[in-house]
């Protein structure tokens, strides 16, 4: 039979190979300059939001007391500023951008897992588990104190956990998730979580108020010691989804291709959504529910970087951090009267439509 | 190669194959032939590690498949499913060299190699012209010819395919069995294909193995086994095989059921035979 084509012989140009080479390096220079942006954008995001706020300081005043903070010059402006600067301001914006990050983070991950690009924290109800988790620890009483370990990170967590876990059962149909029921699993499981909080609020009425906290999610009065315990989850959540972001790559083919492939499946799933969980888990105990950011971020940020994940991550935790800094300021800022929203009304006030228009527009596209 | 003893399968309460004997030695080229739900699928997953088995064991190479990691598995050994769907929009090559995966270290960078296998085994399915394509618009066969290049550019000794070239066209058939002709003879890499097209395992295959009601009821070379008797046999088909004047291989036709009973499917087999 006459050859079909070119089996044994080189490629079909010498060319190829360098050219896809330089395309791959180009992609990592251009990565690395985006990483860059974000990062010079982030720095100077934090410095602007520090400024802003109901009582008015220099941009002097508030350079003086962070160069003094790094020990680069001497004298604090005023004990007043640095407080305000320092311990109300900069810590809370350091706090929100910390969140936003973990959010984004786990957004990515629960969507490359789960195959599901309408799966995030908040729709799996992963988030609404954790602050179940902490308002039953605060009705019980164990959570008043923030002074060393409190418990109620991990009242999130075990809440986390378990509505990812019931969600994970919900959906599974003959040993496999179905991507189909996992959202449907997700708002029953969120529903029924949430009528529990507001069971534990009609109970206790003396808890009331700093479950509402939870609900509606807040930065407001949070300090550097929210930082201190949130700072451990993020950091295990986001090397747990870095260390396995190829996996996560490949495991967008599906369940079975992924073990032909060689990824222990079970495993490697389980670090996952641990990782997923603990960021989520970590973001819920120190402000509450804030949604939209896991879902729109990497929607987002997947439209301009491509699918693949170790980018993926990386840029949706800066863009993250960016989103919910500025949503936080907007929160404060808001209302004339000097009040503040929750920022989680901001984060759904702006993600809302905004969602509407990238599925929208996917739809014309074809994608998804 | 690959050894199955006493091999038992099922999913649930149901045993789907059972006291399987087999060896595939190194560098064959297996068709796996049998009507829907007679286990040729089953019997792939199994090889793949996927499915572990009820009873008896496989051998890989001499080890125990249950005992190998995962990475070490998908070194030795690629499968190539029925069909797959890939619901992010990656790029045709970015898929390709998933196949990598088993071969790279955690941190390693990609090296020039592993790209040079990924291009290479789109080179020799065709393709090429779809690297920068993302996976979702292209079309369901031109992602299934994807799917096969990801598992040259895993570069296994022993590869399995359950029903890879269904759902392409005659064309394309044809030019990735001739691939896998090359790297059978070339490189001595060991096939085993689950198959419906019946003259398309017999123009490639040199062996085959006819499952049917859980059991290998027939299991030789083509030109044996190939027979009306035994597809008569596996299929309840009337079948005439003939032997290609050109090509000097068997080929089968099938024959329409005897006159006067009518409708194929109100047949009885034994009378469509006789």
């Amino acid at each position: 039979m006459k050859v079909l084509h070119n089996l044994a012989g080189p490629l079909e140009s010498a060319t190829t190979l360098t050219q896809a080479l330089d395309r791959r390096r180009a992609g990592v220079r251009r990565l690395l300059a985006a990483l860059l942006f974000l990062s010079l954008a982030l720095i100077i995001s934090v410095f602007l939001a520090t400024g802003i706020g109901r009582m008015e300081l220099s941009w002097s005043a508030i350079a003086g007391v962070l160069l003094n903070k790094l020990g680069l010059a001497a004298a604090p402006p005023d004990r007043t500023t640095e407080v305000v600067v320092w311990s109300i301001r900069l810590s809370r914006v350091v706090l929100s951008g910390l969140v936003g990050a973990s959010l984004a983070a786990a957004g990515v991950v629960f969507q490359g897992l789960l195959l599901n690009p309408l799966a995030d924290p908040f729709t799996l109800g992963v988030s609404t588990g954790g602050a179940l988790g902490v308002a039953l620890l605060v009705m019980l009483g164990v959570g008043g104190s923030f002074l060393g370990l409190s418990p109620l990170p991990l009242g999130a967590l075990a809440g986390a956990l378990g509505a990812m876990f019931a969600v994970l059962v919900l959906s599974r149909e003959a040993g496999r998730v179905r991507k189909e029921s996992l959202i449907l699993a997700g708002i029953v499981v969120s529903t029924f979580l949430s009528a529990l909080i507001s069971l534990i609020k009609s109970l206790d009425e003396e808890s009331l108020s700093a479950i509402v906290f939870w609900i509606m999610g807040s930065f407001s009065g949070r300090g550097w010691i929210h930082v201190g315990f949130l700072l451990p989850y993020v950091l295990a959540g986001l090397v747990l989804a870095a260390y396995h972001s190829r996996e996560l790559d490949i495991l967008a083919l599906g369940e079975e291709q992924s073990h032909f492939l060689g990824v222990a499946v079970s495993r490697v799933r389980l670090k996952l959504l641990l990782g997923a969980s603990l960021l989520t888990a970590g973001a819920v105990a120190v402000s509450g529910v804030i949604g939209f950011v896991g879902l729109v971020v990497p929607h987002l940020v997947r439209l301009v970087a491509g699918p693949a994940h170790g980018r993926l991550l990386a840029l949706s935790a800066f863009t993250g951090a960016l989103i919910l800094i500025w949503a936080d300021v907007l929160a404060r800022v808001l209302l004339s009267s000097g009040q503040e929203l929750p920022v989680g009304v901001v984060t759904a006030l702006l993600g809302g439509p905004f969602f509407f228009y990238l599925l929208k527009s996917r739809q014309a596209r074809g994608i998804w | 190669m690959i050894r199955a003893e006493n091999l038992t399968l099922g999913y649930g309460d149901r045993l789907v194959l059972q006291g399987l004997d087999f060896r595939v030695a190194g560098g064959e080229f297996v068709g796996i032939l049998g009507p829907n739900g007679s286990g040729k699928s089953t019997l792939l997953h199994a090889l793949a590690g996927l499915l572990p088995p009820r009873g008896g064991q496989i051998l890989v190479e001499g080890q125990a498949l249950d005992d190998l990691a995962s990475r070490l598995r998908a070194q030795t050994l690629a499968v190539v499913p029925q069909s797959s769907e890939v619901r992010f929009p990656f790029a045709c090559l970015e898929i390709v060299l998933m196949g990598r995966y088993p071969h790279r270290r955690r941190f390693g960078n990609l090296t020039p190699e592993d790209l040079l296998l990924a291009l290479q085994a789109m080179e020799r399915t065709t393709t090429g012209h779809l690297r920068e394509r993302p996976v979702t618009e292209v079309s369901g066969g031109e992602c299934q010819q994807v799917v096969i290049a990801r598992s040259l550019a895993q570069d296994p000794r022993i590869l399995l395919l359950d029903e890879a070239t269904s759902s392409l066209d005659v064309r394309k058939k044809l030019e990735i069995f001739e691939v896998l002709k090359f790297l059978n003879r070339t490189r001595g890499l060991t096939l085993l294909c689950a198959m419906h097209d019946l003259n398309l395992a017999a123009l490639y295959c040199r062996r085959l193995m006819f499952v049917k009601n859980g059991r290998i009821v027939r299991d030789g070379p083509t030109e044996e086994v190939f027979t009306p008797e035994v597809l008569a046999e596996v299929y309840d088909t009337a079948m005439e095989v003939r032997r290609h004047p050109r090509s000097g291989r068997p080929y089968a036709v099938m024959l329409p059921p005897a006159a006067g009973e009518g409708e194929l499917g109100a047949s009885e087999p034994e009378a469509a035979r006789a």
